[in-house]
């Protein structure tokens, strides 16, 4: 096992390094366009239905045909990492829109209220008040978007492109062990982290709500 | 690298053609019932393990720790890589897959029927001790009837995770509509991937639907009528003791 990490270190991070952008970059496109989308759904609220119900059929398509028809509908390589990207990227946004949505209406009511007889603008409303309000609601969609993101990247690997399901790839053809508990320990490992490091910003950004406990 | 511009027709052509839906050998239909087969019977086998433990747990409060953390440590483990893993253990066969596919599907089972039973209102278990209830039936007369909507919502995600994770299994030797998506990608035959791929979207979907059909059947009415009730009492009516409210919150349709 060790013999192998220390033969493969260049495979092995170059293969951890496509593993955390393949599986953070959707996560990132997927919150830039769930924000407007939820905050669009509780502006219009006949919007809402729909929008859960795309997110729910989008959600429950498995990965794998995902990124074999993503090809046919626009212009990315089957091969293409730009495919995986976008292929994720729906999952997050499917996942995070929904949160989103459900965040900015569990606020609504008195606080919003309160804001409005305080002379609060929408816009700084909604900065201000609402969104602050909505973030442990939204950061627990983010942490459930990032981990899951991180296992299924791997899947790419069946095309070609998984970061480190390469690693499962290639164990499942030499019968080799050592790649594959590499490769689950470090997704295991980087989902820890990442999850880690989103608690860590929200404890950061909403100190309020550790304010009763002392 | 742009995508070679090929007719839509093209890709369609293994789904439309009739010969592959022939009943006899291994044809859509065939794949399609072993993709169900395998998804059902590791659903079934997983919530025979998940279901009794989630419920002792939850009841009890023993072991919380464990049911909290199993969740969230089944979400991060790389699907792919347990397949792979079991493999390589113990060989190319269903027995490995399906052990794998049980191992991915137990977590969000068990966590979610932990969830629920926690989420119950302790009043209503008081209440049911109260009346004479022995603890059996506090569990599966009080707490589980109100618990279920979680309960349900876990089988619901590891449904999808199996029926997914069953298709990636294909590249490890296991039937089902996987085997058109992997031997097509191995042929270069891409109509046949799409034709795999569409399938087993469709399926899913359906599986999705369908359980969510069972759900409104099984779930007390009571039960679903309270939640509907909270949720339209924050959608659109902001505060139902203030009659002169406005119907919409001022902020967002400001």
């Amino acid at each position: 096992m060790i013999a192998y990490i220390q033969g493969n270190q260049a495979r092995i991070l170059s293969d951890l390094g496509q593993h955390v952008w393949l599986s953070l970059l959707p996560v990132l496109v997927g919150v830039v366009l769930a924000l407007p989308a939820g905050y669009l759904t509780v502006r219009y609220r006949w919007l809402y239905q729909p929008v859960v119900n795309l997110g729910g059929i989008l959600y429950s398509v498995p990965s794998l045909a995902l990124f074999v028809v993503i090809p046919a509908i626009i212009p990315v390589g089957t091969l293409s990492p730009l495919n995986i990207v976008v292929a994720l990227s729906v999952y997050s946004f499917a996942l995070l829109a929904r949160t989103v949505a459900d965040a900015l209406i569990s606020v609504q009511g008195e606080t919003t209220w309160a804001a409005a007889a305080m002379g609060f603008r929408p816009l700084r409303q909604l900065f201000g008040v609402e969104l602050p309000m909505a973030l442990p609601v939204m950061m627990a969609g983010l942490r459930v978007a990032t981990v899951s993101n991180i296992s299924l990247v791997s899947v790419g690997a069946i095309i070609g492109v998984g970061g480190l399901g390469d690693l499962f790839t290639r164990g499942l053809q030499l019968s080799y062990l050592a790649p594959i508990i590499v490769g689950i320990v470090l997704s295991v490992l980087l989902a820890a982290v990442c999850d880690s490091g989103i608690v860590l910003v929200q404890r950061w950004l909403t100190p309020w709500t550790r304010a009763g406990a002392r | 690298m742009p995508a070679p511009v090929v007719p839509m027709l093209n890709y369609f052509a293994y789904l439309f053609d009739g010969g592959h839906w022939s009943l006899a050998g291994e044809g859509i239909p065939d794949r399609l019932l072993q993709h169900i087969a395998y998804t059902l019977v590791t659903l079934a086998i997983s919530a025979v393990i998940a279901l009794p433990v989630g419920l002792f747990i939850g009841h009890t409060n023993r072991g919380a720790f464990l049911a909290i953390n199993i969740g969230n440590a089944g979400r991060s483990l790389p699907t792919f890589g347990l397949l792979s893993l079991m493999v390589v253990l113990v060989g190319i066969g269903t027995l490995p897959v399906i052990v794998a596919l049980v191992v991915l599907a137990v977590p969000p089972i068990l966590a979610s029927t932990y969830a629920g039973l926690r989420s119950v209102d302790r009043s209503a278990v008081d209440a049911a001790i109260g009346m004479g209830m022995r603890p059996i039936q506090v569990l599966f007369r009080a707490e589980v009837p109100m618990a279920l909507p979680l309960i349900v919502s876990g089988l619901r995600s590891a449904l999808l995770q199996v029926c997914a994770t069953a298709t990636v299994a294909a590249y490890v030797g296991l039937g089902g509509l996987g085997r058109l998506l992997i031997d097509g990608l191995s042929t270069n035959d891409y109509p046949q991937v799409f034709a795999g791929a569409v399938l087993v979207a469709v399926l899913a979907v359906l599986l999705d639907l369908l359980s969510a059909a069972v759900e409104r059947a099984v779930v007390s009415p009571g039960v679903r009528e309270r939640s509907v009730r909270r949720t339209r009492w924050r959608r659109a009516r902001p505060d139902p003791t203030n009659e002169d409210a406005p119907t919409s919150p001022v902020g967002i349709s400001g």
